[in-house]
């Protein structure tokens, strides 16, 4: 194998080898349960008809986002655990803004996008700020802002809430010219792909560009990779932690925007949580490389989507693949260990091999 | 707070060196009846120090603390444990299962066993992987609420009396109540005298329908510190958290003793849930930890990684919990007064430290506590849930420099380091 074969079988070895992993501890959890293993595999990765892949595309953009909000603090070394709250502080946030309609159409859109993106931002910048100043590590003090933003936004809620009728509490809805239109791929469903699947994909590409294409993203990976050898090479480490707690922040800000302007239309006590947490998983999975994070997220949405059915078919409950995924979460960290020491060894190797043939040229000349 | 100023004076090391001694806790627990009974006198919310209440605080006490043990096993040994709340969650599960099928002191034992389980993954990852820490945390609170939901959804369906999320009733674990001494303290209680009354309440709360498991878990308490403070196995667990490099260099098995403290830690954990299950509710529910695996652990950063502060801390959640969940916006509302005077007081002793900006905050803050007093009646429900998470937070942001994590807590060891 020349080395180029060696390094991408590499790099695609470890993925497939936890997922293979991942499998296999699921279908030993299914076995100790006594549930049928055949059964629940055959459902899972049988091909999803055209409704569910509108779902799975519709999972997978809000994943996206959430697991690009994560990426963004992890290739500054940073660990946001609390996407969570940011992004339910922001759609909130967002709804409020959106519900009131101070400004026509897609202008009114515009003007929450903003919104949730400053709201989100601000509410990571608590952690950053604290950390700068205080030296506070960042993953207790987001701990500590998921819950505040848990009973923040239920007590907001409560204040601006509208009765609708129903015993869902709910912000304002969305007014009709402000909602972002879905796509419709497929003529014999109904459901549609939510139109802010492009904003998913430009933030993908803005954070691809803005990490390997500027000066800043060398500066951010630079100090995620080492503080120390950034200090010396005139990087503010406190500004850099700070503004890239406020881009993740901004990013999580993003993640309820597709829900909320394409299918729930309000933000209620039933909007989606725990996408901040699978973020993470999504982001280590996808090793925070925009298309591994496109992977990953279509992946989790696939199981997600896909499990549905379990209960109804099988009988055996869909939260069976909580349990996969997260597994999957320690198997590819530990895939990715175990390659990692494997290519430290297999180089140690040839440069070992490199070094002895000149001594044997110079042999030769003799 | 009376740390003496000038250093030169005092070369002994002040960190975790003040002697614990019965005169002081007695002195502490006089002054919290004081402060309570002060408090209830001066707001006129007579809840804040009833025996309902502070036997409630009790029973919401002991998972945050057992949770926060569990925490500090782990953390000492240096590994951080975000996990608690998943180790928890099966710790919960076991006692459903094995208290329903086999009876409640069974459940006890496999709440401890299923937390013991997510420990041992942890173990597993962390130690023998060296995945990141934070990462394996994570993992396992996905991991633990997915096969508590499946198993729960297996075991109980079509069981009577249970379901897809929640397991029948459980026959509740013995408890114990002094008749002889509750009865005529609730007397004193009732009499509603100043500082009496309130110490009665305490003593009452203590005496009253007492489950063993709240005994057990406050053992553990003594049992932790005296082995991890007072044994040579405590100290080599602890060395292993602080540098582990020198630990292996004196001959200490690192891996084995880093090991051993995360299938404690998630056994205390798995205990933690097991409480909420057999105690707290005498059934299994999904989602009955409700984030305490969290508070547990800033109850463990609030106590400074010790286990007297750390129950210090529990207590604390655990009575604005407590007075959350009796309807207590009022109660709550007493507490501002008591903590805008804690804030000026630290402003005042910052100020005498010299440290000028952070007296400055600590002084606004006071005010603006103050101020809500003033203004308002009452504390909306939802708000009160955050107390926990907000002392921590000022806890850390105006304390951080004097609270002392073990100094390798979070960072992967391998073998063989020392060189």
């Amino acid at each position: 194998m020349s080395p180029r074969t060696t390094r991408v079988v590499l790099a695609v070895g470890a993925p497939v080898l936890a997922l293979v992993m991942a499998f296999v501890i699921t279908s030993l959890v299914l076995l100790a349960a006594g549930d049928s293993v055949a059964d629940v595999w055959a459902q899972i990765l049988s091909v999803p008809g055209h409704r569910a892949i509108v779902n799975i595309i519709n999972a997978a953009t809000v994943y996206y986002l959430s697991a690009i909000a994560v990426a963004i603090g992890f290739r500054m070394n940073l660990f946001n655990i609390g996407v969570d709250g940011q992004y339910r502080v922001a759609s909130f946030a967002a709804a409020v803004v959106a519900g009131e309609g101070w400004l026509p159409g897609y202008l009114n859109t515009l003007l929450a996008v903003v919104a949730a993106v400053l709201v989100g931002a601000m509410w990571a910048g608590i952690a950053g700020l604290l950390r700068v100043t205080r030296g506070v590590s960042e993953v207790i003090s987001t701990i500590m802002l998921n819950a505040i933003a848990t009973a923040l936004v239920a007590y907001l809620l409560r204040k601006v809430a509208v009765d609708d009728g129903g015993n869902n509490t709910a912000t304002k809805q969305v007014p009709e010219g402000s909602r972002v239109p879905g796509i419709q791929i497929f003529d014999d469903v109904t459901v549609k792909v939510y139109g802010f699947v492009f904003l998913a994909a430009l933030v993908g590409f803005v954070y691809w560009f803005v990490l390997s294409k500027t000066r800043f993203g060398f500066d951010l990976r630079a100090t995620g990779r080492s503080e120390t050898a950034a200090v010396a090479s005139g990087i503010s480490v406190k500004k850099m932690i700070v503004v890239s707690m406020l881009l993740s922040g901004g990013a999580a800000g993003l993640v309820g925007l597709p829900l909320l302007f394409g299918n729930d239309y309000s933000y209620g006590s039933t909007f989606q949580s725990g996408l901040g947490f699978a973020g993470i998983a999504i982001a280590l999975l996808g090793r925070n490389h925009p298309i591994g994070i496109a992977l990953g997220a279509l992946l989790f949405a696939f199981l997600d989507e896909q499990s549905n059915s379990l209960q109804i078919v099988v009988g055996v409950s869909p939260d069976i693949v909580k349990i996969t995924q997260g597994v999957i979460v320690l198997t590819v960290v530990i895939a990715y260990e175990v390659v990692r020491r494997y290519r430290v060894r297999l180089e140690q190797r040839q440069v070992a091999a490199a070094l002895d043939e000149p001594a044997t040229i110079e042999e030769a000349k003799a | 707070m009376t740390v003496p100023t000038d250093l030169t004076t005092s070369p002994k090391p002040r960190d975790g060196r003040r002697r614990v001694t019965p005169a002081k806790v007695m002195l502490v627990l006089f002054g919290l009846v004081v402060l309570l009974a002060t408090l209830r006198v001066l707001t006129g919310a007579d809840d804040l120090a009833s025996s309902g209440t502070l036997r409630a605080t009790l029973v919401a006490a002991v998972p945050i603390g057992l949770a926060g043990l569990a925490g500090l096993w782990s953390e000492r040994a240096g590994i951080v444990n975000i996990g608690l709340e998943g180790m928890m969650i099966l710790g919960t599960f076991g006692a459903g299962y094995f208290g329903y099928f086999y009876g409640p002191w069974q459940g006890v034992l496999g709440a401890i066993l299923f937390g013991a389980l997510g420990g041992l993954i942890h173990a597993l990852a962390t130690v023998t992987f060296g995945v990141d820490h934070i990462v394996s945390g994570v993992a396992i609170n996905i991991i633990a609420a997915g096969a508590v939901q499946y198993l729960a959804a297996l075991s109980f369906t079509g069981v009577k009396g249970g379901g897809q999320t929640q397991s029948p009733p459980i026959d509740s674990l013995p408890a114990i109540s002094i008749d002889a001494l509750s009865d005529p303290l609730g007397d004193l209680e009732a009499k509603n005298w100043f500082i009496i009354s309130d110490a009665a309440a305490l003593l009452r709360a203590l005496v009253t329908n007492l489950s063993v498991l709240t005994i057990i878990a406050l053992l553990l308490f003594v049992l932790t510190w005296y082995v991890l403070w007072r044994t040579s196995f405590g100290l080599r667990l602890r060395s292993v958290g602080e540098s582990p490099a020198s630990a292996e260099s004196l001959g200490v098995d690192v891996i084995r003793y880093k090991f051993v403290a995360v299938l404690i830690s998630g056994g205390i954990a798995g205990l933690a849930g097991g409480f909420l299950a057999l105690v707290a509710s005498s059934t299994f529910r999904e989602g009955q930890t409700g984030g305490r695996g969290y508070i547990g652990l800033a109850a463990m950063i609030f106590g400074n990684w010790r286990p007297g502060g750390l129950l210090a801390g529990a207590g604390l959640f655990g009575y604005t919990d407590t007075l959350r969940l009796r309807g207590g916006g009022e109660s709550i509302h007493g507490l501002l007064l008591l903590v805008a005077v804690l804030l000026v007081g630290l402003a005042v002793w910052q100020w005498r430290k010299a440290a000028r900006t952070a007296a400055i905050v600590s002084a606004v803050l006071g005010v603006l506590v103050a101020l809500w007093f003033l203004l308002s009646d009452s504390i909306p429900e939802d708000l009160t849930g955050m107390t926990p998470y907000v002392t921590t937070l000022l806890v850390l942001a105006l304390a951080s420099q004097r609270l002392r994590p073990p100094a390798a807590a979070g960072q992967t060891y391998r073998k063989g380091s020392a060189g």
